[in-house]
């Protein structure tokens, strides 16, 4: 019979899930954040969005073709994340030069160098967001941020002003509430409305694209460890407050979306509570002893440099390797 | 005892694919003609290869013994037609695509049995051993895909005494639906075949394991149980691999069968499925040998589908034939789509491990990716491997890697390659560094 018949492995059938429907899936559960942040810091913060996610998928289209792939992985979304994120941590008046030389390092340095989508060590937007921190310590100020357009509530009358989490703060001068919803709170462009990165996480733990674990570890042990650490003399009223740890800077946008990144973190789910864990506490060591207000990013990326060895050492358990064998049993 | 109104499955891993059997789970199993001519393989089942005894132009008969059993660990075979031997020659084997002996014998029609066979046994009169040497002389085999010899499982060690033993009607397999019917259709020859496996092995506890989505068997099974207190239908939750044996122990009794190469017996379980529970209850009651079975014919290539008995040996192309194989049909698969053998042709005998023959339409291997350690494969594998790492492994052919990885535990399920987002062939990687591994190691037994 003169039939061309496929012969392959089983199985035969796949889940419908991809790599294009997994990484679109984030870009959507980003989205709300990124809208909201375009009303809070105006047409500039979406000409940063522009700029790397352009930047990003055209370095991702150069970099398939110098390395003789197919074309068509730039579509599968990860370039469009990563440049998505790199705009949302970075400050809202960034100079449009720093988000495209930032896109160009996180495409072409931190993920093709080690081998594209899949092989990079640490997650690209955060390793770029270190990068251009190093490159441009005048440019990206973590002192003076722009005053956001408020929610409710009147208008601030300054046009920069300084970090929630400076230490130099004399008194807390946001609620939990305002946190929660960014009013009126500086930042980076897409980490200040809590809320909408919220709904965006909770998107991505139903539909199972993230692990849950990651994010409660991460959040959960910032909370107890900025609670009960000592605070030492002079800090900030909110220092032993960790709800305001929780809610303010970058923890939220940085546990759901980068400490989840599948690539650079442990695939075992104890494993994902190391890495959660140990985010955690590297957040609440630099914060409450550490020169840096913030700590985010070096907590993911330190751990990020951990997970090959995470893996290694957190493995889940066989099936059947604690039933004895009778015939063990004998011998 | 009624059937059991807690829902149980196995705790970890699994995956839930589409069921695709509403084309042929109300068909009523239909007994095929016999074909003209049918070849008999002598490779039908797991273990050594049987001989053939017979030659060019012997008359057999029906049931009569034309492959010999080599070994312990084999299985023999009969004349599924009565007829002329037409020639004793090699053809390919679908589960290994390796060429073996095989027995042709054209059909004379008569369909006459051998002296002595297919005729009511003494079976009050019998003891365990004289059971057991019926369904070893019958050729009986597991009949859900496996093909371990079925006389072997019906002796377990000594010192693990069997006190739990389970009819397998998960069928988990997507398209396949041979085993529902035959719960329906065969109601109390199951429940018969069941009593002897425990009367053979003194096991005090029976249990008839089925997927929830098959209630009417579930029903048919309670109904006929009422009165028996020391068998229990459990229903199980719909999740692959439901009815692999390690999964079914653990879902209903919550042991686990021990690692490297631990047996059921060793936490005093035995698992049979449904049509071999009935072939060995034709073996013990009706001295039958195994010369047919059922099998879901289905799958969007073909016109028709339906459940069919049909005689070992007979061609599979000729069933497509029957059932109207489409122009566009391009994936022949031998059992489910889950652990089925894709076919490179359509011209293969069917053996007794077919419980279903699958042709589907636009079939295609999607592009693979690098892995981008999302962690599924792991989250899902039953068995708690790694699955990921180790085809990767076997593809670098780091085998003491992969062996450490725990590549000799793997079952082959699939789920790791079914969740894999990027498409990697991880159970093709395992299967060719199995093969690889045994050749090597051949090799080196060889030359060391």
């Amino acid at each position: 019979m003169e039939r061309q018949l496929l012969v392959s492995s089983s199985p035969h059938l796949r889940a419908p899930d991809d790599i294009r429907t997994i990484m679109w899936s984030v870009v959507v559960a980003l989205a709300p954040a990124a809208a909201i942040s375009i009303y809070f810091f105006g047409l500039h913060a979406l000409a940063v969005y522009v700029v790397t996610i352009a930047a990003a998928e055209a370095t991702e289209l150069a970099c398939l073709r110098l390395r003789g792939r197919p074309l068509a992985h730039a579509a599968d979304g990860s370039a469009f994340i990563t440049g998505m994120l790199l705009a949302m941590v970075l400050p809202p008046d960034v100079a449009l030069y720093c988000p495209l030389v930032g896109a160009v390092f996180a495409i072409a340095i931190a993920k093709h160098a080690f081998g594209g989508l899949g092989c990079n060590v640490w997650n690209p937007a955060l390793a770029a967001r270190i990068f251009l921190q190093f490159a441009y310590p005048v440019q990206i100020s973590l002192s003076k941020w722009p005053v956001p357009r408020m929610l409710w509530g009147a208008p601030v009358d300054a046009i920069t002003m300084a970090s929630p989490l400076a230490k130099e703060g004399a008194a807390a001068r946001f609620s939990h509430l305002d946190l929660l919803f960014g009013n009126g709170v500086p930042g980076s462009i897409g980490e200040t409305c809590k809320v909408a990165l919220l709904i965006g996480g909770a998107f991505l733990i139903l539909r199972e694209v993230i692990d849950w674990r990651i994010p409660v570890a991460y959040v959960g042990t910032v909370f107890v460890l900025t609670w009960l650490l000592p605070t030492g003399e002079g800090a900030a009223p909110w220092a032993a407050d960790p709800f305001y740890h929780v809610l303010a800077g970058g923890l939220i946008i940085g546990a759901f979306f980068m400490a989840t990144d599948m690539v650079t973190t442990p695939f075992t789910r104890a494993g994902r509570v190391v890495f959660g864990v140990g985010c955690g506490v590297l957040v609440a060591l630099i914060r409450r002893y550490g020169g840096y207000p913030e700590g985010v990013a070096y907590s993911i990326v330190i751990m990020n440099t951990f997970t090959p060895l995470i893996d290694r050492w957190v493995r889940p358990r066989v099936y059947g390797s604690r039933t004895p064998k009778p015939s063990v049993r004998q011998a | 005892m009624a059937a059991n109104t807690q829902v149980m499955t196995f705790p970890r891993g699994g995956v839930h694919p589409e069921g695709s059997k509403d084309r042929t789970q109300g068909m009523p199993i239909q007994v095929s003609e016999p074909p003209a001519e049918v070849a008999v393989l002598m490779a039908q089942h797991i273990g050594a290869i049987a001989a053939p005894v017979v030659k060019k132009k012997d008359r057999v008969r029906k049931g009569q013994l034309v492959g010999q059993a080599q070994g312990y660990i084999s299985a023999n075979v009969h004349a599924p037609v009565s007829g002329t031997v037409k020639a004793v020659e090699t053809r390919t084997y679908s589960v290994t695509g390796m060429p073996v002996p095989a027995v042709i014998i054209e059909n004379d029609g008569e369909d006459k049995w051998a002296r002595e066979l297919n005729e009511p046994q003494d079976v009050e009169g019998m003891d365990a051993p004289q059971m057991v040497e019926l369904v070893h002389e019958c050729g009986v085999v597991g009949l859900g895909g496996a093909t371990f010899p079925a006389h072997v499982k019906l002796s377990p060690p000594a010192e693990t005494p069997v006190t739990d033993v389970f009819i397998n009607g998960a069928e988990c397999e997507p398209y396949v639906t041979v085993d529902h019917r035959l719960m329906l259709e065969c109601t109390e020859d199951v429940i018969d075949g069941l009593r002897l496996i425990m009367r053979i092995v003194k096991a005090p506890n029976g249990y008839v394991g089925i997927e929830r989505n098959k209630p009417d068997a579930i029903e048919a099974l309670s109904k006929a149980l009422e009165q028996d207190s020391t068998i229990q239908v459990v229903p199980l939750e719909v999740k692959y691999p439901q009815g692999a044996e390690q999964q079914l122990i653990t879902a209903v009794t919550g042991r686990e069968v021990p690692s490297q190469g631990g047996l059921p017996s060793d936490v005093g379980c035995l698992v049979h499925n449904v049509a071999t529970a009935l072939a060995i209850r034709d073996a013990i009651r009706f001295r039958r040998p195994l010369i047919e079975r059922a099998v879901t014919v289905t799958g969007d290539g073909l016109e028709s589908a339906g459940n069919f008995i049909e005689r070992i040996g007979t061609s599979i192309a000729a069933i497509l034939e029957r059932q109207g194989l489409r122009e566009d049909a391009n994936q022949l698969v031998l059992g489910g789509p889950m652990m089925g053998i894709a076919q490179g042709m359509v011209d293969v005998p069917l053996v007794k491990g077919n419980n279903a023959i699958l042709v589907r339409c636009g079939a295609g291997v999607p592009p693979q990716r690098a892995c981008i350690h999302c962690g599924r494969c792991v989250e899902h594998c039953p068995l708690g491997l790694s699955p990921g790492e180790m085809s990767i492994a076997c593809e670098r052919q780091e085998w003491d890697a992969a062996v450490a990885l725990g590549m000799l535990e793997c079952k082959e399920c699939g789920c790791c390659a079914y969740v894999c987002p990027a498409r990697r062939r991880i159970v093709h990687m395992i299967k060719f560094g199995k093969v690889e591994l045994r050749r090597r190691r051949a090799k080196a037994q060889q030359s060391g």
